[in-house]
């Protein structure tokens, strides 16, 4: 009897034990609370932070079966992750909110989300420098895509081993664009450049041409980039639901319930592949560095090319407005018009920058579709 | 194939292919905008 009672105790304290057995998983648990902590106190994406870090916590406590055979997230994971939904429905859903006006208004713009896309391919040759796979460059390239959705895809299909560490840099460097940029810009550009005034951007664009667009991108984009149709054809298609104005219902599930539902699934899971023993390597901080420099070159090469675009057009065009050629939308749009403002109090240059932005989240999608198809091309993937 | 090929490869044809599309999407949209324009409203008398 007094046997069984301690056997039966022993079973309560098992966890304590082993937690001191792995010092990891006490780190991973600690690391899911900064998680919390940036996501609920300092507004860092809480969306996706808030269930990353819960489910960071959930799979380290020992002896947690959440990421076993039979556990729920375990089946959450196979369900949305290793089919590729979970990215793809948030696709449907980024289309069904995002306004490409600004970009169809002046399609030069879209130009702009292709040079924010170049620190993608700098950071891959940066990681096969030192020395990670090749698959796993494309993957912590990627984190410059600066779009969470796009991240998780390729990384979940080519290097699911790195998905916490992928997902984590590129959701936090994400939150940390207002950050991050305004240094960037400021150092690249004289304050000639930065005081520019551009001519407001009031070209109509019709309805009919709305409509048409997310068809013919996906038909374009789909026949030179098969392989990252998936991406295209999902926002594309939540765009153009919402341009028909027919689908209102569609369009409104899209965009609220589904990509609600669907970003706690995501950030779950996500959390839950963060497993002290897997995560807590070097590799992880090597990774979180290139995804911070991945973000700044495209910060880089976006201002550079709009300070090409400056000079092509005689200083028409505000070099400013090239940051916001990457994907996080509409954040770093609203930093390029502050920024702007600061330098100029008459300049208003966010139409031109959500023009960027629009174009950046298109470029990012682009850059992995072409990224993909060439890895294709290339035989390394099928 | 090698590390150094490989990078390069993915530079050229990933970056120039990114900004080929993108440019092809800009010229088609810009077709579109002149073959498509908005239609000014008419004012009812």
């Amino acid at each position: 009897m007094a046997e069984a009672i301690i056997n039966g105790l022993g079973g309560l304290t098992v966890g304590f034990q082993m937690l001191a057995v792995d010092w990891r998983n006490t780190i991973m648990i600690l690391v899911g609370f900064v998680l919390l902590y940036l996501g609920i106190k300092k507004d860092c994406e809480p969306l996706l932070l808030v269930p990353i870090g819960f489910g960071c916590i959930l799979v380290n406590i020992p002896l947690s079966d959440v990421m076993s055979q039979e556990g729920f997230i375990r089946s959450l994971y196979n369900a949305g992750i290793v089919t590729e939904l979970f990215p793809l429905l948030i696709f449907v859903g980024i289309g069904a909110m995002t306004d490409f006006g600004p970009v169809l208004a002046q399609p030069s713009t879209f130009l702009l989300g292709a040079a924010g896309q170049f620190g993608i391919f700098l950071t891959l040759i940066l990681a096969l420098a030192l020395g990670f796979p090749q698959l796993d460059a494309v993957a912590i390239g990627i984190i410059g895509a600066c779009d969470g959705p796009t991240a998780i895809y390729v990384t979940s299909k080519y290097a699911p081993h790195l998905l916490g560490a992928v997902s984590v840099a590129a959701y936090s460097y994400m939150s940390l664009v207002p950050v991050l940029q305004p240094p960037i810009m400021r150092l690249l550009t004289t304050k000639k450049e930065r005081e520019i005034v551009m001519k407001s951007v009031a070209k109509p664009v019709s309805k009919t041409t709305k409509m048409l667009f997310p068809l013919v991108i996906t038909i374009l984009g789909g026949i030179i980039a098969p392989k990252g149709l998936p991406l295209l054809g999902t926002i594309m298609l939540g765009n153009l639901m919402r341009e028909s104005g027919v689908v209102s219902r569609l369009t409104k599930a899209s965009e609220n319930e589904i990509a609600n539902i669907v970003t706690l699934f995501l950030g779950l899971t996500i959390g839950a592949t963060m497993v002290g023993s897997a995560f807590i390597r070097a590799e992880t901080l090597i990774i979180l560095a290139l995804g911070f420099v991945a973000i700044c070159l495209d910060t880089v090469c976006g201002v550079l090319f709009g300070k090409l675009m400056s000079v092509a057009t005689g200083g028409k065009v505000n070099p400013l407005i090239g940051a916001a050629g990457i994907s996080a939308f509409p954040m770093a749009a609203r930093v390029v018009q502050r920024e702007g403002a600061k330098w100029n109090k008459k300049s208003y240059l966010l139409m031109h920058a959500m023009g960027a932005n629009a174009g950046g989240q298109i470029g990012s999608v682009v850059a992995a579709a072409v990224m993909l198809s060439v890895l294709a091309g290339m035989g390394i993937i099928r | 194939m090698d590390n150094v090929t490989f990078g390069l490869t993915m530079l050229v044809c990933g970056m120039g292919g990114t900004i080929v599309v993108l440019w092809l999407m800009s010229l088609v949209m810009a077709l579109l905008g002149k073959l498509f324009p908005e239609k000014p409203v008419k004012k009812e008398a």
